[in-house]
């Protein structure tokens, strides 16, 4: 028996945390087919930290049910540190945190800790994982004592306490609030610089940008862009000046060094800048006048906005990366 | 220990502390148990069927509490599949297999537990019978409640949370009556009934008091056919429950 569970939870150096070719899923909906995942390609090399970055209906969660096995995908495949996806989770690799999900009544956070440390074969002792999610206060309280904020950190504890190689959260911190939410990627931190592979859906994009080190923006199912959050902003053109302007014309604006675009927004334009430390310097020395200056960072929403917004666009833009 | 006995553990525990449960397949037939069979202690053949009133009564009850031990299974499965529990342990090494036997031994533990409190009320109302006869008896209510254990992960998996506490119920109590847990069925339309339900032979284990065969091959093959039915319905429930998820 340790033989095998000596077996088992070793991966091979080459293969990637995840690997998904041409993965394909489609679900039947009450209007007709839907298809959730359209033939997606994307390698996750082990220590990545991964945001899987969309809107609702993106293709997100089905993607993660597939990694994990829950569901068989139509065409195409899916690897976890090379092997098929059932596989890698009863060998004991694999933690997650599910979208949605209570917790099972009439034990203490601490017993269903202990409960489930006993089902892999080199879980991390209870009482780190404990303390390292903060639970201590909670440890002896029932699970059906808990607010919601505390029911998700048991959660991400439960994830935590099988020690997994692949640790994946689907939109984890949706339930918590700000100061939760700090705590929680405080806590996803240590975990990712131990070396794990950490895969997290989330809608929330300053999340991505935060704590990801490459973001696989998905919509309608595809991936249309993966990259670093940088390199995605960049993607957007980089900084937006605001400033009141009254009686130039956004002609002239147009030429000055660094700006892409100008927009009238009543006595406000709004400059688009390739570069904002040369629009800034120019604006400043051709127009005196020009007052309630605001610079502004393009967000990873923006991205967002602009490459989701649109399937068509989304699949130029996609094409234009690549 | 391993993944298996440590879940089958805490389900225990779990269980133990679920005291609605608690209620229903103990407490519920104990209290019934005295009112019915108290007052009928000197009945020595209940309906001209050869058995005392305190020993029919005691295997009626227990099918009851068993019965109810066995289907609630399911009610805990519909439960956690709606929670999302069930999603969550199918992303541990934790097998399909395991997780049923798990459920499976729970059950029949609180049956277990049913069938000892139930002797003791027994014999206390003056039930006595040889030592074989208390052995042969268990393993009968034993073997007659496998058929139950599959009713309930079958129907953990057709039905949900809301609906399963009154279909249970409803079934539950049918099968307790016509089984023979009230009154025993000695002739005409209700007994030819019974006599093809598991729920008859379950409480037939009484008649162990009587000598001889008590199941007799009718008995055997009828608990082994709901045994294979059920078995393969929950099997089928099972596999349809998991592609939806």
């Amino acid at each position: 028996m340790l033989g095998e569970v000596n077996g088992v939870r070793p991966t091979r150096e080459q293969d990637a945390a995840i690997e998904l070719r041409s993965l394909a899923k489609t679900f039947r909906g009450p209007a007709g087919p839907v298809r959730a995942v359209a033939e997606i390609d994307v390698s996750i090399s082990r220590g990545e930290t991964v945001a899987l970055l969309g809107p609702n209906g993106a293709g997100k969660s089905t993607t993660i049910d597939i990694v994990l096995g829950l569901q068989p995908p139509d065409s195409g495949s899916a690897a976890v540190f090379g092997r098929a996806p059932r596989k890698a989770v009863s060998d004991g690799i694999v933690g997650a945190m599910l979208q949605s999900g209570a917790l099972i009544q009439y034990l203490s956070v601490r017993d269903l800790l202990r409960m489930m440390a006993g089902l892999y074969p080199e879980p991390l002792p209870v009482e780190e994982v404990i303390s390292s999610t903060g639970l201590g206060a909670l440890a002896d309280r029932r699970t059906n004592k808990l607010s919601g904020g505390e029911t998700q950190r048991v959660r991400l504890a439960l994830a935590l306490v099988s020690n997994p190689e692949l640790l994946v959260l689907d939109e984890p911190t949706v339930a918590l609030d700000v100061e939760g939410r700090r705590a929680f990627w405080a806590t996803m931190r240590s975990v990712a610089a131990g070396g794990k592979t950490v895969v997290f859906a989330t809608h929330y994009l300053e999340e991505a940008d935060a704590y990801a080190d490459r973001v696989v923006l998905m919509a309608h199912g595809r991936v249309v862009a993966d990259g670093p959050p940088t390199e995605i902003k960049a993607r957007v053109g980089g900084r937006t000046i605001r400033a009141t302007l009254p009686g130039v014309p956004l002609s002239a604006l147009r030429e000055l060094p660094g700006v892409n675009s100008a927009d009238q927004r009543g006595d406000a334009v709004v400059l688009s800048c390739a570069d904002s430390d040369q629009a800034i310097r120019a604006l400043l020395i051709r127009y005196e006048h020009a007052r309630d200056i605001e610079i502004a960072g393009a967000a990873l929403e923006d991205a967002f906005v602009e490459l989701t917004s649109d399937h068509d666009d989304a699949r130029e833009a996609k094409e234009s990366v690549a | 220990m391993t993944a298996a006995w440590i879940y089958t553990r805490y389900e225990l525990l779990r269980s133990f502390r679920n005291r609605r449960f608690f209620f229903f397949s103990l407490g519920f037939p104990l209290i019934l148990y005295f009112a019915i069979a108290a007052p009928n202690r000197n009945v020595h053949s209940l309906n001209n069927s050869g058995i005392s009133a305190p020993l029919y009564y005691m295997i009626g009850l227990t099918g009851f509490g068993t019965m109810v031990a066995m289907i609630s299974c399911g009610g805990r499965i519909a439960n956690e599949r709606q929670i999302g529990w069930t999603r969550q342990l199918r992303i541990t090494p934790l097998s399909t297999r395991a997780y049923f036997r798990a459920k499976v031994l729970t059950s029949y533990a609180m049956a277990g537990l049913t069938i000892v409190l139930l002797y003791v009320a027994g014999a206390s109302l003056g039930v006595s019978l040889p030592a074989r006869y208390w052995l042969e008896m268990t393993g009968l209510l034993l073997v007659a409640l496998i058929p139950f254990a599959a009713l309930g992960i079958m129907l953990g998996h057709l039905i949900n949370v809301d609906s399963l506490g009154p279909t249970t119920g409803g079934l539950v109590s049918l099968l307790a009556f016509l089984g023979g847990t009230w009154f025993p069925l000695t002739h005409g339309f209700l007994q030819d009934l019974g006599q093809i339900l598991p729920s008859y032979w379950l409480v037939q284990a009484s008649h162990v008091a009587l000598g001889g065969q008590v199941w007799g091959t009718r008995g055997w093959v009828t608990v082994a056919i709901w045994s294979l039915l059920f078995g393969a319905l929950a099997r089928w429930a099972f596999l349809r429950d998991t592609k939806r998820v």
